[in-house]
């Protein structure tokens, strides 16, 4: 098949480029698990070929808990990844302040999954465009002959593909995919000040809940030694700007995990926006009664984690092979609020 | 609380402080150096009740809602070729800010090269100090520097200095085309006209002109015209109660800086006053206008963005800043793009992408603490 890449702004500028780039198994329900296992097993697989700029760093996630109601968490997430074959180890206290010596005293214990892991992103998303043509161009609209750009060229295609990510309601307004804004900071370098990626028990509450404002505390080493610091969430503002209430709030809920996080320099703070759905889930295969229009979207803060599978899961649809993992979870037709 | 905050303390901010004293309003006036005086009087002891030093300002949160003068002033054009990063190469403002601090140059071999009259202003001060500087390199031709001319005051204040510095050749047309090392500084080759040659020196003291500090102004959301702060005859930005004075609207040196410096203040204390605006900031940066060989000085092996190491065979493939830093982290460094993004800017083309909060590096305790102006 012939494929062309329509992209309106730079190759990864969307979520892709202000996100964490974190590849995680996450456990929350089993539609989640199986879209982010199966994906992870991709990843794994592309490890040997992906090229040096994509920094793969197989650092794990250790989720942090805080007290004992947490760690009963801890203990149910163990038990549920060890069912599905995910390596994972209970920690106490004393561990993890071994493993993460910044972390603040008088934790619970955590888990440790050892394969989840952290990519650069961009340099991902480039490397698997390579070949591939790519137009610069804004689509305005999708019609069951092409699609057509702002410039009023209409691209003749049989088959359109949206991933437009947090801007896929500007083009389907009918869908429900909201932006999700988060604000990010990031720090000079201190390598080895965090060594896995660390997550608060509390993130999925944040993630899956749909308050208006939330922060979780989830902290990220990179390869240059900086520490990448979120997160948080937001439903509703237009505006990429900083939030300061919200940033503040953010940090602060790092600093009572890594109190030592206080004294790093932070030389930038920014915003992205997740595209968001209902009920958590991506919104991944066709849409029927609307010709030839498939989704791969509204994946929140998973994008990087399920895009392997989000790709192998679609192809296999459009070309009607039975799928690794159950689609119907992800179908589209559940997002149109049209009916 | 004062009734007038002033980010920077060089001449405009300085200006801008005593003009609010004599309306008989308060002012503050917050700085990152500890001293006042800016980088034209660095060194100098000037006293300025006003003055919150080693403060520096991370965002419009910090100041609140009332009114606000930004004169952030400027900072050294650099641009990339073959041997910039050896040890004792650096910029002219910043071996002079160097030597005040007390670096001895005492007959050290010195160039002095790029562009601009800092070039002039630095052979002085290292002069002083016993250096022995080779020569002072202009990459601008003569008959470029002639339009100066249409200012008679300014030329003679630049022939009063070129006498100071009588028996040191000022080249014209002029610029460097290396530096070799291999572990520190060792020589330079320069070329001029059709020459070019190598040079055993100690220290190459380099930068091609001014850039704006415009991290602060672009936070507050003030618009921006051909890379210099838009303001009225009043000092007035975009932005309602922020002015801006000194060389973040124009480059155009001390008496530009002092003279909007003192109407801003009058006008944020609630007083009437106008600038009239000169020709010379146009005038300057039409004789000191820089040549397009200055374009192909690096190579592709050049480090181009410093702080992530990245050389100009990486960026030259993308046609945006965005798409650059994305896929190189070009720019993405501690110092936010502000020693290379002019650069590329120049070479690529490229307007300088947005600015993100902190305008300078903070720790997290920084950026947490309360307003730097009481309630």
């Amino acid at each position: 098949m012939r494929v062309v890449v329509v992209e309106s702004g730079v190759i990864a500028g969307g979520a892709t480029g202000s996100g964490m780039g974190h590849i995680v198994v996450m456990d929350d329900n089993p539609a989640e698990y199986a879209l982010t296992l199966y994906s992870q097993q991709l990843w794994a697989e592309l490890l040997p070929q992906l090229p040096a700029p994509v920094e793969y760093d197989p650092c794990g996630t250790l989720w942090v808990a805080t007290d004992e109601e947490e760690m009963s968490g801890v203990h149910a997430k163990f038990a549920s990844y060890t069912m599905r074959g995910v390596r994972a180890d209970v920690l106490d206290a004393r561990t993890v302040a071994e493993l993460e010596p910044n972390l603040r005293d008088g934790l619970a214990g955590g888990l440790l999954v050892r394969d989840d892991s952290v990519i650069y992103a961009p340099c991902a998303t480039a490397w698997f465009l390579r070949g591939i043509a790519v137009r610069n161009a804004r689509v305005v609209e999708v019609s069951g002959d092409g699609v057509r750009l702002e410039n009023g060229d209409l691209l003749h295609c049989g088959m359109v593909v949206c991933a437009a990510g947090a801007k896929t309601s500007e083009l389907f307004p009918q869908l429900d995919v909201r932006p999700r804004k988060g604000h990010l900071a990031i720090t000079d370098r201190y390598p080895g000040f965090v060594r896995h990626q660390l997550v608060e028990l509390g993130y999925l509450k944040s993630a899956h809940g749909h308050s208006t404002e939330s922060v979780a505390f989830n902290v990220q080493p990179r390869r240059t030694g900086q520490v990448l610091i979120g997160s948080s969430r937001q439903y509703g503002v237009e505006s990429p700007a900083v939030d300061r209430p919200l940033l503040n709030q953010m940090l602060q809920r790092a600093l009572q995990y890594m109190p030592r996080l206080a004294d790093l320099s932070v030389i930038r703070t920014w915003t992205g926006f997740r595209p968001a759905t209902p009920d958590n889930m991506p919104a991944i295969g066709s849409c029927p009664g609307r010709g030839n229009l498939y989704l791969a979207t509204g994946h929140e803060g998973l994008g990087i984690t399920t895009s392997l599978g989000t790709a192998h899961l679609l192809v296999d649809l459009i070309a009607h092979r039975t799928p690794r993992i159950d689609p119907a979870p992800f179908a589209p037709e559940r997002l149109w609020r049209d009916g | 609380m004062p009734d007038v905050a002033i980010v920077g303390a060089g001449p405009a901010g300085i200006a801008a402080a005593r003009a609010v004293r004599e309306c008989g309003k308060t002012a503050v006036v917050f700085d990152d150096n500890s001293c006042a005086g800016g980088q034209i009087w660095r060194g100098e002891d000037i006293p300025l009740q006003e003055l919150r030093a080693s403060t520096p300002v991370l965002g419009p949160w910090q100041l609140g809602c009332g009114r606000v003068i930004l004169a952030t002033g400027a900072r050294e054009l650099f641009l990339p070729f073959p041997g910039w990063t050896l040890p004792n190469v650096m910029g002219a403002g910043g071996l002079q800010a160097l030597v005040k601090s007390g670096l001895p140059v005492r007959d050290k071999r010195i160039i002095i090269a790029g562009s601009g009259p800092l070039l002039l202003a630095v052979a002085v001060t290292l002069r002083k100090q016993g250096a022995q500087i080779l020569f002072v390199a202009e990459q601008a031709p003569t008959r470029q520097l002639l339009r100066l001319a249409r200012h008679p005051a300014k030329l003679l204040a630049g022939l009063r200095l070129r006498m100071e510095l009588m028996g040191i050749p000022y080249r014209t047309g002029c610029w460097p085309v290396s530096a070799e090392g291999p572990d520190q500084l060792l020589a330079v080759t320069m070329r001029q006209g059709e020459e070019t040659w190598t040079e055993r020196c100690d220290y190459l003291a380099c930068s091609f002109g001014l850039v704006p500090n415009l991290e602060l102004p672009l936070l507050f959301g003030c618009q921006v015209r051909g890379g210099c702060v838009a303001v009225d005859e009043q000092q007035r930005t975009s932005v309602p109660n922020v002015f801006a004075a000194g060389e973040i609207t124009g480059i155009g040196g001390v008496e530009k800086a002092t003279a909007e410096g003192r109407v801003a203040g009058l006008n944020a204390a609630g007083k009437n006053a106008h600038n009239t605006p000169s020709a010379f900031p146009e005038t300057l940066r039409h004789a000191f206008q820089l040549r397009q060989e200055l374009k192909h000085l690096a190579t592709r092996e050049t480090i181009v963005c410093r702080c992530e190491d990245v050389p100009l065979s990486a960026i030259r493939s993308f046609d945006s800043w965005r798409a650059a830093k994305l896929q190189t982290r070009c720019g993405m460094g501690p110092c936010q793009g502000r020693i290379c993004g002019p650069a590329i800017e120049f070479l690529c083309g490229w307007p300088a992408d947005s600015v993100r909060p902190p305008a300078f590096p903070s720790t997290i305790s920084g950026l947490l603490a309360e307003k730097l102006l009481d309630q």
